[in-house]
């Protein structure tokens, strides 16, 4: 086991050694073309070893070193309060926000489904179709239709706005969740519906002898089962709630969050900043997983399932 | 005596793709109270279909059935009966003691009524001890008394078991059975035991139906002549031996080589 594990990491680290090559040899090749064009402006010829140092440094590459990144996102998360517009943890902060009120509306929004679908004949041929069609529609394009649609609801003129009474930092979140929520939900009630259809025929002819009710059946039987199921769902779920709340930033001239710094990064040629943004989404998104990995684990011991 | 299941030319076919299969066939037979009545036959005669047709897990489509004189849907809602699987389907996030506190909490058992329920039920099938352990944790000997403990814990007069030893092996099985005759004596409740086991169904039953396939139907019903007391010894004597030659001969009868 111990061996196992050693060189699993030490696989790991090789491919990201490699990758880092591949990185700067990349970075040599997509940088050089610009910046030889401006120093020939200057009338200046640099050297080779030069000019790889200079593709490894540019301000505005086409390609960022990772060491670049690396001090782009440690200036802006390290060396700033985290409550200044401009620290990349503000923004980050934005987009979890929306990210875990999207994956928390999405799973039990998922689950509901799954136990209408299980429960009910007409909805289990009915309903299922549509999920799936939901999914198939390319979600940048709805993203701005449906947030601007939520937020105007949540603030504009009409009864829910004044029955609400929503401030637009709690509107522009709920509707960028909605968003999460929309892809979110999908995986849950592809997975629990699969869960809650898995206990054996043994066990549910056993709580038909007791004459169980379908809520016993479902409280006693069904979601118990159909626990390892959950887990495996929120995982995808909600690595998709981050895609979702990032493209809810995107189009909609959103302020803040991890979108909007995308977007900024790409429009201004920034692409340091870009890609520290992303960066910070990726490993947000690993720690998400690693969370939701982490609560199945607790919940799995607790059921006193075998240790394997 | 009074009759706690009675079955008149009860008969079930179940529609497949390829036709209609008869599982059982003009079946009429009486269980009394207390009696502890064997299933035998081979696989395809219908004994657990039958079975499970006192429990309403199947409906007949010929004739009619009662059990403690209602039907068995009734007799279900009513939780007239305990029933035990081939296999423990003892549920893997509960406890021992929390499995057999399922139909305790299903029929809405108090929690100290619960509790007491459970304690007498497992001591019943020598499990006090392992109240706390999860089911992996158990031999599947000890998995198939609890799940008689299960089936035993709200008190039901008549216990249906399937095959319920079929998966153990040979000396487990030999003391599960001597087990289950203290159990028998000790509850008085009425038991139908399907088995595909000549041995256990003459060493356990007070009654053995003979059970044959295509269609299945009752064969031969032996009253058996051992008495009350059977150590397992009983088994060599040749009371016995004769019971269960009659079994066999009931069963080789009712076999069809054509096919």
């Amino acid at each position: 086991m111990g061996s196992l594990r050693q060189s699993q990491t030490v696989a790991v680290l090789v491919l990201v050694a490699v990758l880092l090559v591949v990185w700067y040899i990349a970075a040599i090749f997509l940088n050089a073309p610009v910046i030889l064009d401006r120093l020939s402006r200057d009338g200046v010829t640099p050297s080779v070893p030069e000019l790889v140092l200079q593709t490894w440094s540019y301000t505005r590459p086409v390609l960022p070193a990772p060491h670049q990144i690396l001090i782009d996102l440690s200036n802006t998360t390290l060396t700033l309060a985290p409550t200044s517009k401009r620290s990349l943890l503000y923004h980050a902060w934005i987009t979890l926000s929306a990210t875990l009120l999207g994956f928390v509306m999405g799973t039990i929004l998922g689950v509901l489904l799954a136990v209408f679908i299980v429960h009910n004949h007409a909805a289990n041929r009915s309903l299922m179709p549509w999920i799936i069609a939901s999914q198939t529609v390319p979600i940048l394009a709805v993203a701005p239709v449906i947030v601007v649609l939520c937020y105007n609801l949540l603030t504009g003129q009409n009864a829910i706005a004044q029955v609400l009474h929503l401030k637009a930092d709690a509107a522009q979140l709920f509707s960028k969740a909605v968003i999460s929520t929309y892809l979110s939900f999908f995986p849950v009630v592809v997975g629990m519906v699969k869960g809650l259809r898995s206990p054996e025929l043994i066990q549910t002819d056993l709580m038909r002898t007791y004459s169980a009710t379908t809520w016993q059946m479902l409280k006693l039987l069904r979601w118990p089962t159909a626990v390892p199921f959950l887990f495996a769902s929120m995982k995808v779920a909600v690595a998709a709630s981050l895609v979702g709340a990032i493209v809810a930033e995107l189009p909609t001239g959103a302020q803040a969050g991890l979108g909007a710094k995308l977007l900024i990064g790409s429009y201004n040629g920034q692409m340091v900043q870009l890609w520290s943004a992303l960066v910070l989404a990726a490993i947000l998104a690993g720690a998400l997983v690693a969370l939701v990995g982490l609560a199945e684990r607790i919940t799995v011991s607790r059921m006193g399932v075998r240790p394997a | 005596m009074t009759s706690v299941v009675s079955a008149q030319s009860l008969g079930l076919t179940f529609p497949t793709a390829d036709g209609d299969v008869v599982a059982l066939s003009d079946v009429t037979l009486d269980v009394e109270k207390g009696e502890f009545v064997s299933f035998i036959g081979p696989s395809g005669c219908g004994k657990t279909t039958f079975l499970r047709t006192i429990a309403d897990l199947e409906q007949p489509t010929h004739g009619s059935i009662t059990v403690n004189a209602m039907t068995p849907r009734a007799a279900r809602e009513a939780r007239a009966y305990g029933y035990v699987f081939q296999a423990p389907a003892l549920f893997p996030w509960r406890t021992i003691e929390n499995n057999v506190a399922l139909p305790l909490e299903v029929m809405g058992y108090a929690a100290h009524e619960r509790h007491e329920r459970i304690k007498r039920s497992l001591d019943l099938v020598n499990l006090t001890g392992f109240e706390k352990k999860y089911p992996w944790q158990l031999s599947g000997g000890m998995q198939q008394r609890a799940s008689i403990a299960r089936a035993l814990a709200f008190d039901a007069d008549l216990l249906l078991m399937d095959e319920p030893f079929g998966a153990l092996d040979e000396i487990v099985r030999d003391h599960l059975n001597s087990e289950l005759l203290k159990l028998w004596a000790a509850t008085q409740k009425t038991i139908c035991f399907v088995t595909h086991s000549i041995p256990e169904a003459v060493y356990l039953s007070t009654k053995i139906v003979v059970m044959s396939p295509r269609p299945g139907r009752v064969t031969d019903v032996i009253t058996s002549t051992l008495p009350a007391e059977r150590p397992l010894e009983i088994r060599e004597t040749p009371e016995f031996l004769a019971i269960a030659h009659r079994v066999r001969e009931g069963l080789r009868a009712g076999h069809s080589y054509e096919e």
